[in-house]
């Protein structure tokens, strides 16, 4: 290596980044989504929705402790977690969408920690001033100006992240109730954790991480280009108008050299700290604000706006043929896109409006498989539970079929008789029921048990479930 | 590690080992700030916790693991038996009920027939499932807890003397009862011939005349005139389909010639009266109580 060669460089050291401040509609945009997702991550916990006595009255709830998930008018037990799977491959395909189309707004806008990294962003600009106080307070040696402006600014951070973990939480409790609890300090430890663990992710990732989450842990950066074409609107320097570009003073000619001024505004304000005009990189998450910048600052030297702009690529190689610039929203890839994401989501439909509102289960004995009484009858002996999902008390009816001779027994207290089994308003009537009948032919022989409601005050079609379960004789 | 060879590395900066293979030396990176402070905050927590936690042993064998114990003065031998007595002081709103019902109020209230069940479980799986397999399905010689034959009786109230008092236990109040040996009293073809009879009835078959009356003379006294069996002295039901060792004719021959009798010890003073009582509201539950 030579003498004068800079030193290899093994790591990078992480470049702390000050984005400044910019005014204009993506921003604007921007301020607008922040507003609205923020207010409903802190205000959906307290809508209520009435679903009669026997369930809670919080729009959106997951009760851990009693198994049960509520969205609005939907309710869900454990054992219908699919749904979460339907929500979450029509989330992952509308993302593909949306970037095919658009590129990465979702990381521009929507992502949390694109937003909750903006909020910390103007917190510490109102504490520390503007890109270039802040650089020069980080790079200054620790004074008491320094200090309280420093600290001050991770202390609202801090609380911003508590109130951040503390929303978290009334997803999952009575948010009215947890609240009393709060303010009362009478807080369950389960919650106190989440808070605490919830409080400082916050603080970290949009405190510190921050752009970094999304340039090396987000996988999403990574193979977004897989849905990209060229038709996809992304961030893009006019490269052909823009260049060459250089410094211009006032009165300057335009003759011979692109619009750029090269004034670095662009690069300013990236809150990845990149360099837009060096083209699509991995880091943009097509937030827009260079575009405000930018804009900005065409229009003091009065040259028209969108030298950085949305465009795509297509249109980059139609000016250069002289065609028409134009949008194709329609494309082979965005019509399969929405396929896709209208079948899932039609079968998260489907499934929710053909919810069934009963379910039986039945568990044969393992031990023993199978008695054999004093007259030389066998009997069977099976755990029943009946699930009624609906917010009534229900009575079922429990039949066996398929076995010649059956009789069919429930054990427990009081005379609880097979044809009318009392099940509570949603809950799991669990039944340890005996089926005797004369020794069978075949070791195993299949029993249908089913399930109908009776005394059905409801209106509509009586409820009616079965399950195929298996009676078990003695081998000689 | 060899010293005088150690130099500067251009490209980076750093100083080398001084260790060299075939002309590749190795850097001397030094650790990481952030895992220096990481290592030397344990080390503080380690002496921390030496000091609030037992942690070094002693020659002394005063306290239970004969080591230093902490200013916490917590152990786990503590920590166990303070989740134990949280089991049952949570247990004892239940208990107290329980200790008070009679067997006939237990089987007719929901939460106190679930805390017998829930109880009895678990002490049956310690206790009897030695002989009697852990679904009470019994084998050769001890018997099937789930059918609806008992030789002493299928009530809760006679399950629960069974358990606490035991069968042939030497008990004082323990249920007895000897099958006698018929091998000296009876000649060998009159042994056949009563087996031949309780094959026959158990098949439901017309008897055989001379094993009827030879049963009559010696059987019918503790097994009943018509094999139904008897409770009072545990004598098994000779006509239906359950077997305490088995039904062919060998085995019966046997048991007449040379009684085997099985034994149930007494619970009475190994498990507390409640758990007895559990017990036996569980084995009643397994399908054939009466």
């Amino acid at each position: 290596m030579a003498d004068n060669a800079a030193p290899l460089k093994l790591f990078e050291k992480k470049e702390r980044i000050f984005p400044k401040r910019v005014w204009g509609k993506f921003r604007q945009l921007k301020w607008i989504a922040m507003i609205v997702l923020l207010g409903i991550y802190y205000l959906a916990p307290f809508l209520r929705w009435d679903r009669g006595e026997h369930a809670p009255d919080q729009a959106i709830l997951i009760d851990m402790s009693a198994q049960r998930a509520y969205f609005f008018f939907i309710e869900i037990w454990p054992q219908e977690i699919y749904y979460i799977t339907g929500i979450l491959v029509a989330a992952a395909i509308g993302l593909f969408m949306v970037t095919s189309l658009f590129g990465r707004v979702w990381c521009g806008y929507g992502c949390p920690q694109t937003v909750w990294t903006d909020l910390f962003v103007w917190v510490e600009r109102i504490i520390q001033g503007d890109r270039a106080k802040r650089a020069k307070l980080y790079k200054a040696s620790w004074s008491l100006e320094k200090l309280w402006k420093l600290g001050l600014t991770h202390f609202i951070w801090i609380i911003i992240g508590l109130f951040t973990g503390g929303a978290w939480v009334f997803y999952f409790n009575d948010a009215p109730t947890l609240i009393e609890q709060i303010i009362h300090f009478d807080v369950p430890m389960a919650v106190l954790t989440w808070i605490i663990a919830l409080t400082f992710s916050t603080y970290i990732m949009a405190g510190f991480a921050r752009e970094q989450v999304c340039t090396y842990m987000c996988p999403y950066a990574r193979f977004q280009s897989a849905m990209f074409d060229k038709s996809t609107l992304i961030i893009s320097y006019d490269d052909d108008r823009g260049e060459k570009r250089g410094k211009h003073k006032k009165g300057d000619s335009w003759e011979g050299r692109g619009h750029c001024i090269d004034c670095t505004a662009c690069v300013q304000v990236c809150p990845m700290g990149i360099d837009i005009r060096d083209g699509l990189q991995m880091e943009c998450i097509a937030c827009g604000l260079c575009i405000d910048a930018c804009d900005d600052i065409m229009e003091k030297i009065d040259l028209p706006k969108g030298l950085i702009r949305y465009d795509t690529t297509e249109n980059k190689e139609n000016r250069l043929k002289g065609w028409a610039e134009r949008v194709t929203l329609m494309r082979p890839r965005t019509f399969y896109y929405g396929i896709v994401l209208l079948l899932v989501c039609g079968a998260i439909a489907y499934g929710l409006t053909h919810r069934s509102e009963s379910e039986l289960h039945v568990l044969h004995d393992r031990n023993p498989l199978f008695v054999k009484l004093a007259d030389g009858e066998i009997r069977n002996g099976y755990d029943i539970k009946v699930l009624n999902k609906t917010h009534e008390d229900m009575t079922f009816k429990l039949e066996a079929r398929g076995i010649e001779g059956l009789s069919i027994r429930v054990q427990g207290t009081g005379n609880l008789s097979p044809d009318a089994l009392p099940v509570f308003a949603d809950s799991i009537g669990h039944f340890r029921v005996f089926v005797t009948a004369p020794k069978q032919e075949k070791v195993r022989e299949n029993i249908i048990f089913t399930a109908t409601e009776v005394g059905n005050t409801r209106n509509g079609e009586p409820v009616h479930t079965r399950y195929e379960s298996t009676f078990v004789s003695d081998r000689k | 590690m060899s010293t005088e060879n150690r130099k500067i590395d251009e490209a980076t900066g750093t100083e080398t080992t001084g260790h060299e293979w075939d002309g590749i030396t190795e850097l001397d990176t030094p650790m990481p700030r952030w895992w220096l402070i990481v290592f030397y905050i344990s080390i503080v927590w380690a002496i921390g916790y030496w000091v609030v936690y037992p942690a070094w042993p002693t020659f002394s064998n005063t306290n239970e693991r004969g080591g230093t114990i902490g200013t916490s003065e917590w152990t786990q031998y503590k920590q166990l038996s303070e989740s134990q007595a949280e089991i049952v002081a949570r247990r004892a709103e239940y208990q107290g009920r329980f200790d008070e019902a009679s067997f006939d109020e237990i089987l007719k209230s929901e939460d106190l027939y679930a805390f017998a069940l829930a109880g009895g479980n678990s002490a049956f799986k310690d206790n009897c499932a030695t002989c009697h397999g852990t679904g009470g399905a019994g084998a050769p010689g001890y018997p099937n807890l789930n059918d609806d034959e008992w030789l002493w009786g299928g009530s809760v109230d006679d399950i629960h003397t069974t358990i606490r008092y035991g069968i042939r236990s030497g008990n004082d109040d323990g249920r007895f009862s000897e099958m006698p040996s018929f091998a000296e009293l009876l000649s060998g073809e009159e042994i056949e011939s009563i087996a031949d009879f309780v094959v026959a009835k158990a098949a439901k078959q017309s008897p055989v005349e001379a094993g009827q009356q030879l049963y009559l003379d010696n059987c019918a006294s503790c097994h009943g005139d018509n094999t139904e069996g008897s409770r009072d002295f545990g004598a098994p039901n000779l006509s239906d389909a359950i077997w305490l060792y088995a039904d062919d004719r060998a085995a019966i021959m046997r048991q007449i010639k040379n009684p085997k009798h099985g034994i149930m010890p007494a619970w009475d003073h190994r498990l507390s009266p409640g758990t007895v009582r559990q017990l036996a509201i569980y084995v009643h539950s397994l399908g054939g109580g009466e």
